[in-house]
């Protein structure tokens, strides 16, 4: 099959979840299916929501994407789960809560797993939400765990990023403040059928008041009972809201193209260390350097300067 | 960087989902990616499912009797589809007698109750394109 031309021309929903795939798993003709769907993309709009475990983004995630296919949109999703340190496998739960979305053509729902690759990851999904934009979506949500560093710079190539807070965290709130003050640009407090609901409503007010940053945007917080489909049209509504600001401001532009570098920086830190992996680490040369070091025969000092003057000759 | 998914689901109204956890589970730590996707699914949920996360192993556990009509529709869905290298395997309560029947149909192996679950790993490694 020929996946850029069956993806861009036929529609080919099955040339799409290959094409993920072959990034997915750096397959050889991986950059050359890149290389020509990059002139299809930029069209879509990126929503990026994130959250400790077991928030409600998975729910959330299925309502908003009904709620914008009532606006006449198609969604894309890349849903993303944590890999098993243990065993290398995962189990990928995002797509329960979205089961009822398979019987719509205007939306297409992938999961992926972090497979551990720390940097890679968050290129792999780009090329995921790049694909699925190619392809058509209009608008496009990323869904991930709001844990670790690898999380945080997936949902920073968001346009729109979304924090899930739930009553009842107690000190983990504490822990995802900074988080929270650094990616929000929406904060919603799901799960507020629960107690609590107010006094988080009302401590993450005083978060935003404290956080000088906000002056031409500031986070709205909206509330969700995302199980019972409560709230999402509001969130929808600021969601529209803060493109609209992005818009007016020029802030959209400004964004993409510090997407955009922050992207190329990373493939050619990736295509350096992969090279430096293969061509340094890996040989026997460097297990004897290694060897010699640790018995202080040679300083590390040296070693490096020699091995970059060799990298870059 | 291949790694193996498997979809784990479970057509009809059939509400037992304990095996298809601890089958799940078990494919996990086996070093699999598993999309659990839940109970009372269509087999069109099923099949576009299998398509949307291109996954290797379709995997449908039922208890409740319905696997001779349920079972061969998900193969036919997914063939529709395009997906003709999926590796289909079924379990949970399901008489010998009804098994030729569903190999026949295209689902490559059946898993009954007491299964070790190290069985079903040996078999998706030996059988997954
Ligand atoms: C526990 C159980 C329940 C629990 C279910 C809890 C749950 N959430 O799963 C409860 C009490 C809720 C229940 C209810 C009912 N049950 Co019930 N239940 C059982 C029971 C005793 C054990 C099932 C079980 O969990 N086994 C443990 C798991 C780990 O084993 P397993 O599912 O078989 O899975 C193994 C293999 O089969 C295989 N496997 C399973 N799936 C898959 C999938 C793949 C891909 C692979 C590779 C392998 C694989 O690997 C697993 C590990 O070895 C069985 C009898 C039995 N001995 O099987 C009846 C049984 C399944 N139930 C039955 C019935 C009739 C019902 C009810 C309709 C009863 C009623 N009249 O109310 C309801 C319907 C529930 C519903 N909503 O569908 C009948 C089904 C009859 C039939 N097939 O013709 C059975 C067979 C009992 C019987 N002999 O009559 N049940
Ligand atoms: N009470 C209540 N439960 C909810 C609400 N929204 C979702 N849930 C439930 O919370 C549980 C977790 O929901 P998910 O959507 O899977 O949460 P998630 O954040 O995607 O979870 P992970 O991806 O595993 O981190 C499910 O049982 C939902 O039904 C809500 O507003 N109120
Ligand atoms: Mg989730």
């Amino acid at each position: 099959m020929n996946i850029v031309e069956e993806l861009l021309n036929n529609h080919s929903r099955l040339a799409l979840s290959k094409g993920i795939t072959a990034v997915e798993n750096e397959y050889d003709n991986a950059v050359e299916i890149m290389t020509k769907i990059y002139p299809h993309t930029g069209n879509a709009y990126v929503i990026g929501i994130t959250g400790p475990p077991g928030a409600g983004k998975s729910t959330m995630t299925d309502k908003i994407a009904k709620e914008y296919r009532k606006r006449g949109k198609t969604v894309g999703i890349v849903a993303i789960d944590p890999t098993s340190p243990y065993s290398g496998g995962a189990i990928l739960g995002d797509r329960i809560r979205m089961m009822d979305l398979m019987s719509d053509e205007g939306i297409f729902v992938r999961s992926m797993a972090t497979r551990g690759s720390l940097g890679g990851l968050s290129q792999k999904a780009g090329d995921a939400v790049k694909l699925m934009d190619a392809y058509g979506f209009e608008v496009i949500i990323v869904e991930t765990v709001g844990v670790g560093q690898s999380e945080v710079d997936i949902v920073k190539t968001a346009d729109t990023t979304m924090v899930v807070v739930i009553p009842g965290m107690g000190d983990d709130i504490q822990a995802i403040k900074a988080g929270i003050l650094e990616i929000g640009d929406l904060i919603t407090i799901n799960k507020a059928d629960r107690e609590g609901t107010d006094k988080l409503n009302i401590e993450m007010e005083m978060m935003l008041e404290l956080n000088p940053e906000h002056v031409s945007w500031r986070p709205p917080i909206n509330r969700t009972i995302a199980s019972k489909n409560e709230g999402i049209e509001a969130v929808v509504d600021s969601i529209e809201e803060h493109k609209a600001y992005l818009m007016e401001s020029g802030k959209l532009a400004e964004i993409r193209q510090a997407r955009i570098k922050t992207e190329v920086v990373a493939m050619v830190n990736d295509r350096v260390n992969r090279y430096i992996d293969k061509n340094v680490v890996e040989t026997d040369d460097f297990g004897k350097t290694v060897a010699r070091l640790s018995t202080r025969e040679i300083e590390p000092y040296s070693v490096v300067e020699e091995i970059v003057i060799n990298v870059l000759k | 960087m291949a790694n193996v998914k498997v979809l784990v689901a479970k057509p009809g109204l059939d509400g037992h989902d304990r095996g298809a956890k601890v089958v799940a589970r078990a494919l996990r730590d086996a070093g699999f990616e598993v999309i659990y996707t839940g109970i009372r699914l269509t087999p069109e949920q099923i099949a576009e499912a299998a398509l949307q996360d291109d996954v290797n192993v379709v995997a449908l556990s039922l208890l409740s009797g319905a696997h001779n009509t349920l079972f061969p529709k998900v193969v036919e869905l997914l063939k529709e589809k395009g997906l003709n290298d999926v590796l289909v395997i079924g379990g949970g309560v399901i008489p010998d007698a009804d098994i030729p029947g569903l190999k026949a149909a295209g689902v490559a192996e059946v898993f009954t109750p007491g299964t070790p679950t190290g069985n079903i790993v040996e078999f998706i490694n030996a059988n997954v394109k």
